[in-house]
């Protein structure tokens, strides 16, 4: 697969001193859905902006579609969309005009037909001729995905698509990212939520500190990922973990009273019966139970450890 | 060039102006209309002629001027103020359009609204004071300057503000004063000696005279002199535009 997207050696130091892109290097791939997973004030807008034009990079180079994107900004930008994580709407504009506005800007004459496809796909247009501030906050991020898309885009960048939105529209956005990804946009969204990469994601790459630590196929990463921890709530205290149980590599809590088990998610046993089996053969009784799946902080903080 | 871009950014500053059309038309319609009533009748008729004209039509380019420098000032410095403030901007950012075209469609789309703005006024004093235009190829000349150069300094204002009073800043506190000071309303002949004097460091003087020759033949300072210093003005304008865009100053970190 080509790389329709190539990042090297990118590095963005802000006037204030602060590095928000530290070199990164990155490809994206013609057709896939590329998923960017960061904590907060990883770099992720920053590296997004950047490929955008939005931010002017310190250093490094950005190619897209094989067009240099500062010596060759404009053709470079004709094939990129970009959904912002805000959502910067001008309140008094009518939605049609604003997503004809768009169009215009990308220098293509205006094309009714398409436009009027596009929000009805977003189901926006029964609201065409509405004010944008009398949308509601779903139908405002559907308003700027359409306008990302007026311009039939090769290359759509989602900034926290589902930042704060409830499940249905979630779960629309996703839908959305499968109809685009079918018809060949390359995709490239960026997330808080490992449940979002694994919906979407072919591959997961992984910012933190302005750095790229991974970048990996999404069915790869979920199986390094996926763990989970279950705790069980003990009856009674014990000084220390049976034999019988040594297989589970069992920790027990500091005060005595529980039983941390960690199995993964992906696998085809987890244990977990077998360990109840166990727990109910040698007479450990248990009256709650409790299971975590690690944060993504958590996966952060062992990236970057190790 | 992207002229659809152009055209599109245009045209959607025009359809702003279409739906403010109380604030962008009827308003400076209306305060004009005060003036020829406060200067031109009640005041205006306990004064002479100046310059062998009489004073209300005397203070018609002044009054056009006026406008024209506050309408162009605001109406670009808000244009390119507000997607900053709502983050709309950035679709025009990362568009496929060079700051230059961004340039010329706000600031043709300012100085479109107040040329219209100072035809109205035009029309509008022609019904209360009898106006003559002896050179009207220069009164083009000095109108269309004005506007655009008015609205590029807005354009800068609106790049440098970031709040709404700094945005104010620069239009009430030192464009009006200079405005009105720089002989809007008089002839600087008018004043004693030592501030004639003072008055030529105001740059709207020249821009005013230089307007006010090309309705009546008369100046206070020659029109040569005017042409250069509004040229200037343009000239400068477009530097410090050229600085910003240069350098990302406010737009792209």
């Amino acid at each position: 697969m080509s790389a329709i997207i190539s990042v090297k050696d990118l590095t963005k130091t802000y006037d204030s001193g602060f590095s928000a892109l530290k070199s990164v290097s990155l490809d994206i791939n013609e057709g896939e859905v590329f998923a960017l997973l960061g904590p907060n004030g990883a770099g992720k807008t920053t590296l997004i902006s950047t490929v955008c034009g939005l931010v002017r990079p310190t250093s490094g180079s950005i190619t897209i579609g094989g067009h240099n994107a500062i010596k060759d900004f404009r053709a470079a930008r004709q094939l990129v969309g970009l959904v912002p994580q805000e959502m910067p709407t001008s309140p008094f504009e009518p939605v049609l005009n604003t997503v004809q506005f768009t169009r215009g800007l990308f220098g293509l004459p205006p094309k009714p037909e398409l436009i009027e496809s596009i929000l009805k796909d977003l189901t926006l247009w029964d609201k065409r001729d509405n004010q944008i501030m009398s949308l509601s906050g779903g139908m405002k991020r559907r308003l700027l995905v359409a306008k990302a898309l007026s311009h039939e885009p090769k290359v759509l960048f989602l900034d926290e698509p589902t930042a704060g939105v409830d499940v249905e529209l979630r779960h629309d956005m996703w839908r959305l990212v499968g109809q685009l990804k079918d018809k060949g946009v390359t995709i490239i969204l960026t997330t808080h939520y490992i449940e979002e990469a694994e919906e979407m994601a072919d591959r997961v790459g992984v910012i933190n500190k302005g750095e790229i630590i991974l970048v990996e196929e999404k069915a790869e990463l979920m199986r390094k990922l996926g763990r989970k921890e279950l705790t069980l709530i003990l009856h009674e205290k014990m000084e220390a973990v049976p034999d019988a149980l040594s297989a589970f590599d069992l920790v027990l809590g500091p005060d005595g009273k529980t039983l941390t088990y960690t199995y993964d998610t992906q696998s085809e046993r987890t244990g977990i019966t077998t360990l109840l089996t166990e727990l109910s053969n040698t007479g450990i009784r248990f009256h709650d139970l409790q299971t975590k799946q690690s944060s993504l902080e958590d996966i952060f903080v062992d990236l970057v450890k190790g | 060039m992207n002229f659809h871009a152009i055209k599109s950014i245009y045209f959607f500053e025009m359809a702003r102006t279409g739906r403010t059309l109380m604030q962008s038309i009827v308003s400076p319609v209306i305060s004009t209309t005060l003036y020829f009533v406060v200067f031109g009748a009640a005041i205006g008729s306990r004064i002479s002629e100046v310059d062998g004209v009489s004073y209300g039509a005397f203070i018609v380019p002044g009054l056009i001027m006026l406008s024209l420098m506050t309408q162009s000032l605001s109406n670009a410095a808000f244009a390119i103020y507000f997607p900053r403030f709502t983050g709309t901007i950035y679709e025009v950012l990362s568009a496929p359009i060079s700051f230059l075209e961004i340039t010329i469609a706000y600031v043709a789309a300012a100085a479109t609204k107040s040329a219209l703005v100072g035809i109205i006024i035009f029309i509008t004093a022609t019904f209360f004071v009898p106006i003559e235009v002896q050179h009207p190829f220069w009164m083009i000349v000095f109108f269309t300057l004005t506007s655009v150069t008015f609205a590029l300094l807005g354009f800068i204002i609106g790049i440098w503000a970031d709040n709404f009073e700094k945005l104010q800043f620069v239009p009430l506190l030192i464009v009006t004063p200079l405005a009105f000071l720089g002989g809007s309303f008089y002839s600087i002949n008018m004043l004693p000696e030592i501030w004639q004097k003072v008055t030529l460091l105001n740059p709207v003087v020249y821009l005013i005279s230089g307007f006010r020759w090309s309705f009546y033949g008369q100046a206070d300072v020659s029109l040569a002199l005017s042409l250069a210093m509004t040229f200037l003005f343009l000239a400068a304008s477009v530097f410090v535009i050229h600085r910003i865009f240069k350098t990302g100053y406010k737009l792209k970190p």
